[in-house]
């Protein structure tokens, strides 16, 4: 099993010193956030994608890139990519060029956001969510497994010979998620295809997500992707720890109490005990998270909220080490004693997706075309006017 | 001889309420008349009261824990669903309308409900028309015609002749609640609720999903 953590991004002030980032501290934080769960040894490091206030995340495939080139080991991913607004070319370029630099050290996770304006800020309407999401992806692998793609959907202009650039790394697309909290649809897109299937379930008894990621698991089977149980899920969490129980409690309430989405509701003792929100030592929060595996079957990633509801950096660094040295090794014990033989232990890495592309004969082209452009006939260094002059009529396909 | 479950739901604040008052006497008039047509009855009785906490934790998480999601569980399998509200400046109470806004939208389709309210002149008895009303019709529930206000002179009839009534001469509380009952109980015994839906059966499958989209 991964292990990781995500952020939505959110610029909260801390309700124990009044102090708020503004947000080039909030996007710089992350990257530290993100640097040090490298070092730490955690698997994953997933962004959200926002693009309202309070949240800065708005630019996934700019910071991860960054990310890439000053990180080692960590896999790279979103929570979540929005599928519905996002111009599907614009996805596949760009998260095949994320797929190259990090040398295909990542994966993404496909979600339809958290607010309803986003979808007239990007040209979209909201009651079209659904088969946005589904037209939108259908476009987006088409453009990662096919070399040139002629296309006509509802959604966006028609493409005629459309070649996305760069290729896949290898010839095979990134690995995909789809992260749905309560919409079947998506967890039977993600069955169709034989993607993963994330449920998001911090603020969801687990009553919810074992019904969700069980729908999921049998339309994966029925769509011959393997065994239900062999099925890729992945859950959220939401921890805080200090090394006594009495501590955490005592650290984290003021921020419970304060937090954007559940502050000035629920008590945290009920929020706790109704979600996955674990306070307490390292102890308590492996001896919970070892239970989920029971729940929902073995899964193969497991995030965790960390840096949320205005906690500062410094603390939530703290949290991480005590995540990665901690939590995580008597975690991955516990779940992988329970993890049947034939079911994976992890997300599939880059390198197994191409051996088994290239098993199967279905890796891509690394490149497309020769070195001219269809459109114009030129080629890339004729940029000349004297050039362009001579070629007058073969723009055009004349 | 089926069973038939009739849910009640009081928004009532006080205890005693006279809301609640009014829901004990709608739920006695729909057993009544269901067990003469045959029905075993079950009442369940839900004060809104109670849960106002976790009605109001629920508008903030999005979901109900507890005894709140069996009450609401309960309410979405009923056969027939009393709603009485106390009116609150013209219209239902906060809590009244909080609850029925965390319930799912499609939960009261095609749900028998009889609609009571209280308060204290009988000059706001429409408010159970005007705004009442309105907010289950949206809701596609099956509203029974006839709905029942209790303003607080109400309370001092007797059901007896009418020279003994000195407040509603004409139609006295206790023959409007008896009219009501039965017509609730009618609805109830011609429909039994098969429960709500199962949003994952009726999930399309990915094909037509495509073919849609």
């Amino acid at each position: 099993m991964q292990f990781g953590i995500f952020t939505v991004s959110d610029v909260t002030t801390d309700p124990t010193t009044g102090h708020t980032p503004d947000d080039t501290e909030r996007v710089r934080s992350i990257l530290a956030i993100a640097k040090h769960a490298d070092e730490a040894g955690l698997d994953v490091f997933a962004t959200g994608e926002h693009h309202n206030p309070p949240f800065v995340a708005s630019s996934p495939t700019t910071m991860l890139g960054y990310l890439a080139g000053v990180t080692k080991n960590i896999t790279l991913s979103t929570a979540t990519t929005l599928i519905t607004t996002n111009d599907p070319v614009r996805l596949a370029e760009e998260y095949a060029m994320l797929q190259v630099i990090s040398d295909g050290r990542m994966d993404l996770m496909m979600g339809r956001g958290n607010t309803g304006p986003v979808y007239p800020w990007f040209g979209q309407d909201i009651r079209q969510g659904i088969p946005l999401a589904i037209e939108n992806y259908a476009l987006l692998r088409r453009l990662w497994t096919e070399d040139v793609v002629d296309w006509e959907g509802k959604f966006r202009t028609p493409l005629q010979g459309f070649t996305s650039t760069p290729r896949p790394l290898d010839g095979v697309p990134p690995f995909v998620w789809h992260g749905s909290i309560r919409s079947p649809e998506i967890a039977e897109q993600a069955a169709y295809y034989g993607d993963g299937f994330l449920h998001n379930n911090i603020f969801w008894p687990m009553s919810h997500t074992k019904q969700m990621v069980e729908f999921y698991r049998g339309r994966f089977e029925h769509y011959g992707h393997g065994r239900a149980d062999q099925a890729i899920v992945g859950l959220g969490g939401q921890v805080f720890m200090r090394k006594s129980s009495q501590a955490a409690w005592d650290e984290f309430r003021p921020y419970f109490d304060n937090a954007p989405v559940y502050g000035h509701g629920p008590s945290m003792e009920d929020f706790t005990r109704e979600t996955p929100l674990t306070v307490g030592s390292p102890q308590q929060v492996i001896d919970r998270y070892g239970t989920f595996v029971d729940e929902v079957g073995y899964y193969q990633r497991q995030l965790f909220l960390m840096d949320h509801a205005g906690l500062p950096l410094k603390t939530v660094l703290e949290q991480i080490d005590l995540l990665a040295g901690e939590v995580v090794p008597e975690l991955r014990k516990i779940v992988e004693a329970k993890r049947p033989e034939d079911v994976p232990a992890n997300p599939p890495t880059h390198a197994e997706r191409v051996a088994r592309a290239q098993a199967a004969g279905a890796a891509g082209a690394g490149h497309v075309g020769g070195t001219e452009d269809r459109w114009t006939g030129r080629r890339a260094e004729e940029g000349s006017a004297e050039s362009q002059q001579s070629r007058t009529g073969t723009a055009f396909g004349l | 001889m089926s069973e038939r479950t009739i849910v009640v739901v009081s928004a009532g604040l006080s205890q005693p309420s006279s809301s609640r008052l009014l829901a004990d006497r709608l739920a006695g008039a729909t057993a009544r008349e269901l067990e003469a047509l045959g029905h075993t009855v079950d009442v369940e009785t839900i004060e809104l009261r109670d849960h106002a906490h976790a009605i109001v934790d629920t508008m903030l998480t999005g979901f109900s824990t507890g005894e709140l999601a069996r009450a609401i569980d309960i309410l979405t399998k009923a056969d027939g669903l009393i709603l009485v509200t106390p009116l609150f400046t013209t219209t239902y109470s906060g809590l009244f309308k909080s609850f029925i806004d965390i319930l799912d939208k499609d939960s009261l389709t095609g749900m028998p409900v009889l609609l009571g309210a209280t308060g204290g002149t009988s000059r706001h008895s429409l408010a159970l028309d005007y705004s009442v009303r309105p907010l289950l019709t949206y809701l596609r529930a099956d509203v029974i015609p006839t709905s029942v206000f209790a303003a607080t002179d109400d309370w001092a009839t007797s059901g007896g002749t009418p020279a003994e009534n000195k407040h509603d001469d004409v139609n006295p509380l206790p023959q409007r609640i008896e009219r009501a009952g039965k017509a609730l109980a009618a609805r109830a015994s011609a429909r039994e609720n098969e429960g709500p839906a199962d949003p994952f059966a009726n999930a399309p499958s990915f094909l037509d999903l495509l073919g849609n989209s």
